[in-house]
């Protein structure tokens, strides 16, 4: 069955970008003062958090498209705004092309923002609705080559705009006057206008309807071919994951439980979380809905499940699962799953 | 939503197809008020060339002509449309100059408090943790005094240091400073308010991942999407800041009556009230309230327009 | 006779720069215990058609022209007393919110008991009663303790199964659905399908389903309607249309999916957006968008830019579309010469 070498396989050399247990949590408990509770008559302290990631291992390698799966609140919209800089992580590290960048003044990371780029879930939020189309791509361009002159900042822009498909007189306009594909291709060329290398995508397509959706994809994958694009490609979308992936990492309440090829993943999902996952996308083919039930419901991120955080839910879980916490282990298939039943060879 | 404005629109066409001007034109109400304050606004400004006498000429007041009445009643002289006042200076001109003034500490006090109110609501709102905390006690204090408070203590100060005489050369912007200190937090909250509704959307996120400064989001992402209440609390204010003033001005504290604004004008006549001469005080009070009606009802109509819940819904 | 009959159903909205036609020319029919599907995307019109079923299209909204008969009674121009009792009671409906329907400051089984006394005369106790069975039937884990529970206490997929519970309560003769799993997660939006699935056989209901997802369509409907610009373009058996669509817009919809093409290779896309309702294009509203407004042999189609296409069946599926129209056309002349 599967390897049993608890450590990390070992990856091609150099990853673009890897994270090393990273954690995150937010403070539920407000101030000092609201910290503060009566418990058995006495004055304690008591803070509470959110723990939305919980040790993150993921390396991203140059020209592929990692894609992070899960449901809403496994926290991988936390992991693409750590890596982004949105938000500081509260544990581990995170290394970019060899260099440690989260602990960065903004001013040392202002030479990696332009290398990083990220676009947005909500296309009708992410443009400034009181600048003009010109104004928004303009600016990262100005701000990160200040020494441009006026006319080659222009050019750069209408570049930028050709190669996403706007045409050159939507310039003067203002965002609200376009549909929410057309946003989204402004946002992307937004992301494209400093010729980024890695560009971390947030739910680009799930606020757009089906056929606007197969545009951006196409979008997103001619600029990937043209620009040798890395991307880290956040999604709760199966079907997309399957067209648009290289590599796929499933998470599951902070946690990645699987990591693979994403043809492997397709054909032989092993933790049980993915299986179950794949099995509920709705598809043309069959009549009727075969999934796999779970169990329950996800547990909430404030106080974590011992050991697996998915034992819970798992068909499979024994006494090992509801103690010891599962690391990522090498599959024979070439992927990493981290799930005690798969290293037992139980599943 | 797509518009069928073409892409050349320049601002004249944006504003002629605006939500803003459509609204205008189907609100009688909000028409009149502009035109009311339009003229009164004109006719302040105006006043040196439209008033018949200087009010601040003391060679131009005739004492012997003091408490005429207005022109339609008997003993008037015409020379005095509004009849005069207790010191026989013309009420037309005298309300004209003190609409003047008024409207002067009522802008200039606004214009304080929305500097001090924007900054300060820019930068909790943005900054967050104890910038904000520290800021946002800082205007609860300044709330818990009222207006008049800060005004008897400052005022009483500065005549006790600087003598009555250098308190009327310096009244205006002593009472701008003092309207413009007390009520900035009205400024700073709705601006916080907006600015964390602000914070939360992606084209902040957008800018901070590109590596924009704090202060250039602040001022030139955030700002520009939370003019609209900032509009709307103008208003508000501008009249809160007039009848401030006049409140100010009638206890006394504020403008001296060699200068006066509407609010030291109702004063002056509220003696002579008893001896019949009712004009000195109605006439001036009857121009503050219509003056500050009409701004409300401006600020009212304005806040319809600007909600977007009501017309994007 | 069907159970409703939609026919000819014009919704427009009244706005400052003049009316807007938000629904035209909608015809459709449901038999006892069926179910449709209602799909396209936004701004196609789909959500309207939902609200005008019961009438509850709001201003500046309003019914322009049509009929909409439910088991024989017209329901355009009802009395409000009369179509409350059908509202409801004999058509109920699930909104894409959970929140839409549940009040946050009542429990579950106040809100559940006050539904079933408004339609019927019937003891609290009793009323309880039966919310305690709708509840089961919907499996919800604990369903005696979930009644004294407040929404907000319940998950999102819980809420809806509450929803689908208090949808069911007054015994509906149809449930329209609209766009039910869109906010939910995906192993949860497979259980809520399923789950409707077998309570609307099981109880023959018959349920309109409005959804953008053409995988959940495929899995939970008989037939299906694709809507474009306030507009059916093609309606029949769900499995006909998705193994063959005929119209042009459709067969795009479903070859966007990612699904339809090899992994990394690119996606058959739509080119355009969808018109806005305001500013529809002449003709066929998809002709800006469409590939085959010019024929194989490279002459243009001209009807599809000036003439609105009608219906034309093509075996138990219909399209509004001219190019199947000119197809059956050809196919039937050459039949004919060989006889």
């Amino acid at each position: 069955m599967s390897s049993t070498a608890t450590s990390p396989a070992p990856q091609a050399a150099d990853p673009l970008l890897s994270l090393r247990g990273l954690e995150k949590r937010f403070s539920l408990s407000g101030d000092f003062l609201e910290q503060l509770k009566f418990k058995g008559g006495k004055l304690v302290r008591e803070q509470k958090y959110v723990h939305a990631i919980n040790g993150v291992d993921l390396d991203i390698q140059r020209g592929e498209a990692l894609c992070v799966v899960g449901e809403s609140g496994c926290g991988k919209s936390t992991v693409a705004r750590t890596v982004m800089g949105l938000i500081t992580p509260s544990d581990g590290e995170i290394h970019y092309g060899g260099e440690r960048i989260d602990d960065l003044s903004s001013k040392a990371l202002m030479p990696y923002r332009r290398r990083m780029q990220m676009i947005f879930q909500n296309p009708y939020a992410s443009l400034n609705p009181r600048m003009t189309i010109q104004q928004t791509l303009e600016e990262p361009i100005r701000l990160h080559h200040p020494d441009w002159s006026p006319q080659r900042v222009r050019d750069q822009v209408a570049e930028v705009m050709a190669s996403v498909g706007i045409a050159p007189d939507w310039g003067a306009r203002y965002g609200h006057e376009f549909s929410g594909g057309q946003r989204q291709r402004i946002a992307i060329a937004r992301a494209l206008a400093v010729d980024p290398e890695f560009i971390v995508a947030d739910e680009p397509i799930s606020a757009l309807d089906v056929s606007i959706q197969a545009q951006v994809l196409n979008l997103l994958m001619e600029a990937q071919q043209e620009r040798n694009l890395t991307y880290l490609f956040i999604t709760h979308d199966l079907a997309v994951v399957e067209h648009f992936g290289t590599r796929v990492a499933v998470m599951y309440l902070g946690r990645v439980c699987e990591v693979a090829p994403t043809a492997t993943l397709f054909a032989t999902p092993r933790h049980p979380y993915t299986q179950a996952l794949m099995s509920a996308i709705p598809r043309l083919e069959d009549e009727r809905p075969q999934h796999l039930r779970l169990q329950g419901e996800v547990p909430t991120p404030v106080n974590l499940p011992s050991g697996c955080v998915f034992h819970g839910r798992c068909p499979h879980a024994n006494a090992r699962c509801r103690s010891e916490v599962p690391t990522l282990i090498a599959t024979d298939e070439g992927g990493q799953v981290a799930c005690h039943g798969v290293e037992e060879g139980r599943i | 939503m797509t518009t069928t404005t073409s892409p050349t629109a320049t601002r004249w066409e944006r504003l002629r197809d605006s939500y803003l001007l459509y609204s205008f034109k189907r609100d009688l109400i909000a028409q009149v008020s502009l035109l009311v304050f339009i003229v009164l606004v004109a006719a302040a400004v105006l006043a040196p060339w439209l008033a018949p006498m200087n009010p601040y000429d003391l060679a131009q007041i005739d004492i012997l002509a003091s408490e005429l009445p207005p022109f339609w009643i008997d003993g008037s002289d015409p020379a005095y449309v509004m009849g005069t006042d207790s010191q026989g200076r013309d009420l037309l001109s005298t309300i004209l100059y003190g609409a003047r003034v008024s409207l002067i500490i009522g802008f200039g006090a606004v214009a304080m408090q929305a500097a001090l109110g924007v900054c300060f609501g820019l930068l909790a709102g943005y900054l967050g943790g104890r910038v904000d905390a520290f800021l946002m006690r800082l205007a609860d204090i300044q709330l818990s005094f009222s207006t008049l408070m800060v005004a008897i203590v400052v005022g009483a100060l500065f005549k006790a240091i600087f003598g009555g005489a250098t308190y009327s050369a310096y009244a205006v912007p002593l009472l701008v400073l003092i309207i413009g200190l007390a009520e900035w937090p009205q400024y700073a909250r709705t601006v916080r308010a907006s600015v964390l509704a602000e914070k939360g959307k992606e084209y902040v996120d957008a800018a901070r991942v590109m590596g924009l400064s704090s202060r250039r989001i602040m001022f030139r992402h955030i700002l520009p999407n939370t003019l609209s209440p900032i509009f709307v609390i103008s208003t508000v204010q501008v009249a809160n800041a007039i009848i401030s003033e006049a409140a100010l001005s009638f206890l006394g504290l504020g403008m001296p009556e060699t200068q006066p604004s509407l609010g030291s004008l109702i004063k002056s006549g509220f003696d002579y009230i008893q001896s019949g001469s009712w004009w000195i005080t109605l006439i001036p009070g009857l121009v503050l309230v219509i003056l500050v009606l009409v701004i409300n009802l401006l600020g009212d109509w304005l806040r319809d327009v600007l909600n977007p819940r009501l017309y994007k819904g | 006779m069907s159970l409703l009959e939609v026919n000819n159903l014009d919704v427009r909205f009244a706005l400052r720069r003049g009316d807007v036609q938000a629904l035209r020319d909608v015809c459709f029919s449901l038999d006892r215990g069926e179910r449709l599907g209602i799909v396209g995307e936004s701004g196609a019109g789909k959500s309207v058609a939902a609200f005008t079923l019961l009438n509850l299209i709001a201003k500046p909204g309003y019914i322009a022209g049509g009929s909409i008969r439910f088991d024989g009674q017209e329901l355009i121009g009802m009395r409000d007393r009369a179509l409350r009792k059908i509202r409801g009671h004999r058509i109920s409906m699930i909104f894409q919110d959970p929140m839409m329907t549940l009040n946050p400051v009542l429990t579950i089984g106040e809100q559940m008991v006050e539904c079933l006394k408004a339609h019927r005369r019937i003891s609290s106790r009793d009323a309880r009663a039966i919310s305690l069975r709708k509840l089961e039937q919907v499996q919800i884990p604990s369903p005696s303790a979930r009644l004294d529970q407040y929404p907000h206490e319940l998950s999102g997929g819980m809420r809806q199964r509450v929803i689908i519970a208090i949808a069911l309560l007054l015994d509906p003769d149809i449930i329209i659905a609209d766009e039910p799993t869109t906010a939910l997660d995906v192993t949860i939006q497979a259980e809520i399908m399923a789950l409707l699935l077998e309570l609307c056989e099981e109880h023959n209901v018959g349920l309109i389903l409005i959804t953008h997802d053409l995988g959940v369509v495929s899995q939970v409907t008989q037939r299906m309607l694709v809507m474009y610009a306030g507009r059916v373009i093609e309606q029949g058996p769900t499995r006909e249309i998705i193994n063959d669509p005929q119209h042009p817009y459709t067969q795009g919809l479903i070859n966007a999916l990612p699904q339809m093409a090899t992994p990394g290779s690119r996606l058959n896309q739509i080119p355009g957006s969808m018109p806005s309702l305001d500013n529809l294009p002449s003709g066929c509203a998809f002709h800006p968008r469409c590939g085959f407004v010019t024929r194989a042999d490279g002459s243009t189609r001209q009807a599809c830019h000036d003439q609105v296409p009608g219906f034309v069946t093509s075996g138990n599926c219909q399209a509004a579309c001219h190019m199947v129209a000119e197809m059956i056309e050809r196919e039937r002349i050459p039949a004919e010469e060989q006889d």
